[in-house]
């Protein structure tokens, strides 16, 4: 048959195979050779808690799903490509495949120990499944051999350049050249230049099987180039995001960054990355737990550093006593929470937005601060800083919400210029100042000011226990209230410093579509294939969660009916509901570990439209 | 690795007078935590350190309120985390004076974790754990140090709670300078707290100190005026470790363990007794030191002073030269890093 290659707007392709197959590797270089050829991406790596489960079992294997495009907001739902380097991943994997679509296994390992232990107990490959899927049984452990063997490398070296063979026909299958790939393993192995031969001869091999691969040539795809805003261009996790994003904080703001932090998945990579940035002044402290991570910084805020701490669920919760400490002296703090499955342990490397109450209400007394939440993995960048700049001008501690999804996560990110970002003015008090009184405020923000140690004729105390606006303690109940009312309206006048909250869709619609955070990507696809196929939608997504944009209730008010659709059992609904009372609202929650389908929510939709 | 200063000496000298502050003192009349408080006052002009670079950090207990009672910059943080916030306060401005000052219950129960880390790491801060085997804020609870078989509120048939002792906690933790100091010896406080001040590296001075209401007597055995001079051993660097009324007493090594000989009684004479070195590395002798109790004198005075770069030292050095030989000038160099593209 001759060669044919389909035009499309998009791609989802998806590497499964055991812990330790590089699937995480697979995954990155086909999106980052995506990117680089002039795709829209947006990824997401799908990982086991453990580091190498049992092989071959269900419980060790690792995704990496990347969807590539003219214009994409999500990692996909279904699979257009699978790629299952075993039985086990093949099995867990298959509901997520489209139907129809092309499935590139390794049959080399499909043996009878090895599907025993994927809980198969006949032979997987039946005629129906052939027949709903274009099912590719690639000898790629065998032909990774023979070029190991061909090239003298030893058995351990070659098993590890598999996923090499698998990415050489998926290049091949969606119309890609091998060019970045070969660079980047010369790049990575410039030391070992057997490592690298081996790399490409396996690379290629597996184009080149593709290649000769009858079965599989009416099903090249071409995807097309994405339509973005002129500009520069990179990959980019949410995770690296935030950590960039608070370095350029600090650079605009001039006060030096602290990071102390204690690791914990899926939020570690955040720490991991400013810990490389000690030439740019980036000062990272791995503390020896959680509660040191957030008083670490919360002693460096009250020194003078534009101070962050980086946690997942647990780790907030263990920081809680300390967050009222940061309430209490009115310090500037950020604290990201990369959030993830909970309670508890929960899923550690699964997705969810369960934290949110946590965030907002987690604490002893009356202890109210800044919420933000970043929506996709790019614009984590954008809110990392903007928390640290609402954080430094307000003179409070702000909680930026991210999650293992946006975190992990990658997507296409434009690249600013720092001058270009918006001024960060710290409220610095002045050296000597006879008037300084430690909580003076500002009469606009209510924001008190920073005299940092070192400051001549500055010297004062703070700490846990309530003060008088002089900085004394006190005990005085009317002083109290006052305090108290205080620390709240600061908090609260923040709605007059940020942007109106937009809604986007179709604004006369009947129903309005809520989200917040990071299912935004989902969201944004679901509104407008629902708007493209007739149907009335509007649809507004809150980055701002406390306090919310003023036009909130407005927005609220205007529509006969709202879902709110969030990953979680409904909590922001539950927020929303004490503020806009007079506001019915749907709830659409998913509490799977996973990020919204399009599908699914579509679904959602069109029920309570025809309600 | 040339040894570096990170802390402003001050160009006037100043008194105590300057370092007191005007916020009343609401310690119970007679408890210890006045004279430690008066010895650490004493304390900050012979360290001559600029005043506005010192940083006073407590927990919570009553010992924590010390910051309020000095005149210096100061955060009373909350129970056990002293020593945290102190660590991120001295990370992000090297240049001041961290001073952390816990309750035996602040430093070694709820912040047991923070303490050894601290410890470990010889960042440069200067830890005062006042002990009074108690806790004594929340009225007369049993701590990590007191007594075994105590009663108190919390024991009312006795503790059967093994107790802690800082100084062997400090040296588990690989501890560079471990003293102990008693609040009835004011002088020898503020002079333990000036070598202190002046360890380069993490100090933790431990005051044995009285609380009259809720644990009242409880050094007593070792501090009363009557015994004092026979139930402890003021430790000198560099000389014999005599001690008594009659100073005719001493520690001999006997191969085994520390044992208390006097002076001209079977044989023993100044030839025999222990001269006392803070500076040997290993923790074997001053790990028994710290441990002498019941017939052996409680040891005053600086038991161990070790010199190793300290963590503070160690970053700032790692900071200079990554900014001396980093890629990256600016935060634009690092969001053009690596593989980027233009989209027209």
């Amino acid at each position: 048959m001759a060669k044919q290659i389909i035009e499309t707007d998009s791609v989802v392709v998806k590497f499964v195979g055991d812990s330790g197959d590089g699937m995480q590797l697979s995954g990155t270089l086909f999106s980052d050779a995506a990117a680089l050829g002039g795709n829209d991406i947006a990824t997401f790596p799908d990982y086991p808690a453990e580091i190498r489960a049992p092989h071959n079992t269900i419980a060790g294997v690792s995704g990496y799903q990347v969807h590539i495009g003219s214009h994409i907001y999500s990692s996909g739902d279904k699979c257009d490509f699978l790629v299952a380097m075993n039985p086990a991943s093949f099995k867990s994997n298959l509901k997520w495949a489209k139907k129809g679509a092309t499935i590139i296994v390794d049959i080399d390992t499909f043996t009878d120990e090895a599907m025993t232990k994927a809980g198969y107990t006949s032979n997987p490959f039946t005629d129906e499944l052939e027949r709903e899927y274009t099912i590719v049984k690639a000898p790629v452990t065998s032909f990774t051999k023979r070029i190991g063997e061909e090239k003298g490398a030893d058995l351990k070296t070659t098993e590890k350049c598999r996923n090499m063979f698998a990415l050489g026909i998926i290049f091949y299958v969606t119309n890609k050249t091998l060019t970045q790939t070969e660079k980047y393993l010369e790049r990575k192995f410039a030391k070992k230049p057997a490592i690298v031969e081996l790399n490409k001869a396996v690379l290629t091999e597996g184009y080149e099987y593709a290649e000769k691969l009858e079965l599989i040539h009416s099903h090249i795809v071409k995807v097309s180039n994405a339509k973005m805003p002129a500009g520069k261009y990179r990959n980019i996790t949410g995770n690296v995001a935030t950590a960039w994003g608070l370095l350029a904080a600090s650079e605009r703001s001039g006060r030096q960054l602290f990071l102390g932090s204690y690791p914990i998945t899926p939020a570690t990579d955040v720490m991991v990355e400013l810990a490389k940035h000690k030439s740019l002044g980036a000062r990272v402290f791995q503390a020896e737990d959680e509660i040191a991570g957030i008083c670490s910084a919360i002693g460096a805020s009250y020194a003078g550093a534009l101070a962050c701490t980086s946690t997942s669920g647990p780790g907030l919760s263990l920081k809680s006593e300390a967050l009222g400490l940061a309430v209490m002296t009115e310090l500037p703090l950020v604290v990201v929470d990369v959030q993830r499955g909970g309670p508890s342990t929960g899923l550690p490397t699964k997705t969810e937005q369960s934290d949110l109450n946590q965030a907002l209400y987690g604490r002893n007394g009356e202890a109210p601060l800044i919420v933000v939440a970043a929506s996709s993995s790019a614009n984590c960048f954008y809110w990392a800083y903007t928390a640290a700049k609402l954080a430094l001008e307000h003179m409070t501690p702000v909680i930026l919400l991210t999650d293992g999804y946006l975190g992990n996560g990658s997507q296409l990110f434009r690249i600013p210029k720092v001058a270009d970002l918006p001024s960060i003015t710290p409220r610095l008090a002045t050296p000597n100042d006879p008037n300084y009184r430690p909580f003076r405020r500002d009469e606009k923000t209510l924001a008190r000011e920073w005299a940092l140690p070192g400051m001549e004729g500055l010297s004062h105390r703070v700490g846990g226990l309530e003060k008088c606006p002089d900085g004394p303690l006190s005990t005085d109940p009317e002083n109290h209230a006052l305090m108290v009312r205080n620390r709240q309206e600061k908090v609260d006048r923040v709605a007059n410093y940020i942007p109106d909250q937009e809604v986007t869709g179709n604004p006369d619609a009947d129903l309005l579509v809520v989200g917040w955070g990071g299912t935004s990507g989902a969201l944004t696809l679901a509104v407008e294939e629902m708007n493209a196929e007739g149907k009335k939608v509007a649809y507004t997504h809150f980055n701002y969660i406390c306090p919310l944009p003023k036009n909130t209730g407005d927005i609220l008010r205007k529509y006969k009916k709202i879902v709110v659709c969030e990953l979680n059992n409904g909590q922001f609904a539950g927020y929303l509901r004490t503020q806009f009372p007079e506001c019915p609202m749907h709830q659409y929650n998913k509490i799977m570990g996973l990020p919204f389908e399009v599908g699914e929510l579509k679904n959602c939709f069109t029920k309570i439209l025809g309600e | 690795m040339a040894e570096r200063h990170f802390v402003p000496q001050a160009d006037c000298e100043y008194t105590k007078a300057d370092f007191q502050s005007d916020q009343m003192v609401k310690w119970c009349p007679g408890c210890g935590d006045h004279a430690i408080l008066n010895s650490l006052l004493a304390t900050f002009p012979k360290t001559g350190h600029k005043k506005e670079n010192i940083l006073m950090v407590s927990g919570i207990g009553c010992s924590s309120r010390i910051p309020y009672y000095v005149d210096t910059y100061g955060f009373h943080s909350i129970h056990g985390r002293a020593c945290a916030i102190a660590t991120g306060a001295k990370l992000a401005n090297p240049a001041l004076s961290v001073w952390v000052n816990m309750g035996d219950g602040d430093s070694m129960a709820i912040g047991g974790n923070h303490l050894i880390h601290a410890v470990r790491r010889n960042q440069d801060l200067n830890i005062t754990i006042f002990n009074n085997e108690i806790y004594g804020l929340t009225k007369g609870q049993y701590s990590p140090t007191t007594k075994f078989g105590q009663v108190t509120k919390t024991s009312p048939y006795g503790t059967i709670d093994y107790p802690f002792n800082p100084g062997e906690l400090v040296m588990g933790a690989q501890g560079t300078f471990f003293a102990r100091a008693l609040d009835c010896v004011p002088l020898l406080t503020t002079e333990i707290m000036t070598r202190a001040a002046k360890h380069d590296g993490t100090s933790v001075v431990e005051v044995l100190q009285n609380c009259m209401i809720f644990n009242d007597k409880t050094h007593a055995a070792i501090t009363d005026r009557a015994v004092r001079d026979d139930r402890t051993i003021i430790l000198k660097h560099g000389q014999p470790m005599i001690f008594g009324k009659d100073k005719n007493k001493g520690l001999r090594f006997n191969g085994r363990c520390l044992e208390a000989v006097t002076i001209g009684e079977n044989g023993i004479t100044m030839d025999d007794i222990m001269i006392h070195d803070e500076t040997t590395e290993d923790t074997g002798i001053h790990m028994m030191l710290a441990r002498m109790s019941g017939d052996l004198p409680v040891a005053i005075g600086v038991i161990r002073n070790v010199k190793k770069t300290s963590y503070t030292q160690l970053y700032e050095d790692q900071m200079d030269e990554c900014k001396a030989t980093g890629k990256y000038k600016c935060v634009d160099d690092l969001l053009n890093s690596g593989d980027t593209w233009m989209v027209e």
